[in-house]
């Protein structure tokens, strides 16, 4: 339990020492054409604001590849004397230059973005994360955090020749309280091992995605995933009770809380949660899991028009009230992607003239009540037009195909060829405008498809061409 | 011609079965049940054909609990005409279910019944050959495909065996049980869910057919299967020999 003074301390620690290290050697002198990371980008301009230095004006650039910027000389080059020191630290098998290895390791989901490490390591536990850090930081190593690897906007990859921490080693399940539904585990742990886990004991994840099959919480968490089930369940920042990570220079933060309320002092993880690494490596986390209800039920439906999909989100927020557990929506041109490039997936109309098609889930304690709000929910919406066709999944199987359709749109994508993937935020009346501008002006010349998380207001904004170009960047 | 399809409630396909800590049996409080997929492709061709003109009803036919009539009604959903639920606690055998299906079938006069080959929660793969055997109906079991010939009163079966193919040609009225690659069947969708509101189910208790479901079967016990022993992943030869020499001791 870290105390009052124990976190002011800390907290100016992180914002004195630490954060100048990460950012400022981050940046070259002349960077003002610089692509950064968001989170770099808002931090290091808060840090300079906190020291009274002048904010500079930085803007950014959208580009399929990163508009080049120089690899900072103030960072070291890996040397076999460092290798060698790994290798005493962790054991031979956690320190990996294998060539495929560092291949796979280099490259993100969407092969988008590739680094040129030359090194990765796995530690096994806390102490191993902070030895690695402590001594990355004395020889001015740049370091990446990674977990599975899966993320979509190259986060989790090296920029240069950054060392790869891989956290995959860190998967031990710590604590699981089966009265309170509060799990500790460490970072490495992959998502669908968790739910397996839980489940086995009546729990569910708060937070569910279409990468659950590979994502580690720690990533999960570093990058505030938010998911299927948010509209539901919130985000990490509401589940996330605790954290325990390690800071640039090797210090170990516990912050692993298991208390469902704690007021004391200042509630650092949230700073952590969605820092995307740039504080530090997230080593261990308590989260709490909603208790696992019985009945779910899926409902497949079809809309003419996106302003029906919107208001049969407020009826339904309204109507189905405490059951609703999901609400995503996808358009006919991802439809059609998916039907094109996944294997067995089947449209589960036989018309395929619907402009809109909308998820909806429901989870609840008692089978027959649910089935009957959900069957009146959808009669009374058919009846007022909202909707124009739907199915609803009489069994796990069925539900599973059509989850499949939605979370198999940017597997469908990569298939296609080449992606432009924007994840964004907006008011949900303006969400869809914005697809649709995005079609007037690029035409022919690649597909704009929209799809997300309605019940949230987050849109995936996806354009496929076949192949990169930048000609589609500068029209968009 | 009226056609017959006989499906089972059993806890979904895709739940991970618990059994019961008194090794009575498998958990099944709430746990989420569903049809048998056997019995939906089952009753999905029999809706098949009847589009296609050579029946005029298709009549679904459950037996067990009050909860059987959720089933029945996900049957009319799909768009069976009408449902028949006989009404029965406790656990009914394949040989008991087969008597009640030949009093329906004196009762329904069908052309054809239609079941799925076997209940993922018991896999017995019994009832369809026992009624066909009460009846003295010919069988065409574990179907993958069927043609029906309605002026010669045929149906042409292609059955899924061992050894590959194997077609048969039974006269009407027989006995079909389906196999997995028969069909793929559809969901129901909304307007049907609501049509299915007002079809009738006639509701049975097996006195009222003349069966007696005391069983000549009694359940002992349930158990698990043991757990497999996890693998171990070595990292040399010579520790796979010490391994095998000192614990499996098979060197």
């Amino acid at each position: 339990m870290i105390k009052l003074m124990d976190k002011w301390r800390i907290t100016n620690h992180l914002l004195k020492h630490s954060s100048k290290l990460l950012f400022d050697r981050r940046l070259s002198a002349n960077s003002h054409n610089s692509v950064f990371r968001s989170a770099l980008e808002c931090s290091e301009s808060l840090v300079k604001r906190g020291f009274g230095n002048a904010s500079t004006i930085r803007y950014r650039c959208f580009g399929s590849e990163a508009t080049k910027f120089e690899r900072n000389a103030a960072f070291s080059t890996l040397n076999s004397e460092d290798v060698s020191y790994f290798k005493e630290l962790l054991g031979e098998k956690s320190v990996i230059q294998d060539e495929d290895v560092l291949l796979a390791a280099n490259e993100d989901w969407m092969r988008k973005y590739r680094g040129s490490s030359k090194l990765l390591l796995q530690p096994r536990t806390t102490n191993e994360v902070s030895q690695i850090l402590k001594y990355c930081n004395s020889r001015l190593l740049a370091v990446v955090p990674q977990g599975g690897n899966t993320g979509l906007v190259g986060g989790s990859v090296p920029v240069f020749d950054e060392v790869i921490i891989n956290m995959g080693s860190m998967n031990n399940l710590i604590t699981f309280d089966k009265g309170s539904g509060v799990l500790v585990c460490e970072a490495g742990c992959i998502l669908e091992n968790l739910v397996s886990f839980v489940d086995d004991h009546g729990f569910i994840m708060p937070l569910d995605l279409g990468a659950k099959g590979s994502c580690q919480i720690g990533g999960n968490v570093s990058t505030n995933a938010g998911g299927l089930r948010l509209v539901r369940y919130g985000s990490l920042h509401g589940n996330i009770l605790g954290l325990e990570a390690v800071l640039a220079n090797g210090d170990v933060i516990d912050m692993l809380g298991t208390l469902r309320k704690d007021n004391t002092g200042y509630d650092l993880k949230h700073l952590f949660i969605g820092s995307e690494g740039s504080l530090g490596i997230v080593t261990k986390v308590s989260i709490h899991t909603p208790p696992k209800l019985s009945s779910v039920n899926l409902a497949f439906l079809a809309c003419k028009d996106y302003f029906s999909c919107q208001k049969l989100l407020r009826e339904a927020k309204r109507k189905l009230g405490e059951i609703l557990s999901a609400f995503e929506f996808l358009d006919n041109q991802s439809m059609d992607l998916v039907l094109t490039y996944l294997e067995g997936v089947r449209n589960p109309f036989s018309s395929s003239m619907h402009n809109f098609y909308v998820l909806i889930e429901t989870t609840g304690s008692e089978e027959s009540y649910d089935r009957e709000k959900l069957e009146a929910f959808l009669l009374s919406s058919m009846e007022g037009g909202l909707i124009s066709d739907g199915v609803i999944a009489q069994d796990i199987n069925q539900a599973s195909s059509f989850w499949r359709i939605r979370e198999g749109i940017a597997e469908a994508l990569m298939k296609a060829g080449a992606v432009y993937k924007y994840d964004l935020s907006l008011p949900v009346e303006k969400m869809y405008d914005l697809v649709e501008k995005m079609r007037q002006r690029l035409g022919e010349t690649a597909k704009v498809i929209g799809y997300g998380h309605l019940g949230d207001g987050n849109l995936h904004l996806n354009i496929s061409a076949p192949r990169y170009d930048d000609m589609v960047i500068s029209v968009a | 011609m009226k056609i017959m399809v006989a499906i089972k409630r059993v806890v979904d396909y895709a739940v991970k079965i618990r059994v019961k800590s008194d090794r009575t049996g498998v958990e099944t409080n709430n746990v989420k049940m569903s049809m048998n997929p056997f019995c939906e492709i089952a009753l999905e061709e029999a809706l098949r054909i009847k589009e296609s003109g050579l029946a005029s009803e298709v009549v679904a036919v459950s037996m067990g609990p009050a909860q059987c009539v959720d089933t029945l009604r996900t049957g009319l959903a799909m768009g069976a005409d009408r449902g028949v639920h006989v009404e029965a606690a406790g656990q009914l055998y394949p040989l008991t279910v087969a008597k009640i299906l030949k009093s329906l079938v004196e009762v329904e006069k069908p052309g054809l019944i239609i079941l799925g080959k076997q209940a993922i929660d018991d896999d017995c793969n019994q009832t369809g050959q026992m009624v066909a055997g009460l009846l003295s109906w010919p069988q065409g079991t574990f179907a993958s495909k069927v043609v029906l010939d309605k002026e010669k009163q045929l149906a042409m079966v292609e059955r899924e065996v061992d050894g590959g193919l194997e077609t048969l040609e039974l006269d009407l009225p027989a006995v079909i049980t389906t196999d997995l690659r028969l069909n793929q069947p559809r969901y129901a969708t909304l307007p049907n869910i609501m049509k299915a509101k007002s079809k009738p189910i006639k509701k049975y208790t097996p006195q009222e057919l003349n069966v007696d479901v005391k069983s000549d079967l009694e359940v002992i016990q349930v158990t698990e299967p043991p757990k497999r022993k996890a693998g171990v992943i070595l990292s040399s030869v010579e520790e796979l020999i010490d391994k095998l020499k000192n614990e499996a001791r098979v060197i």
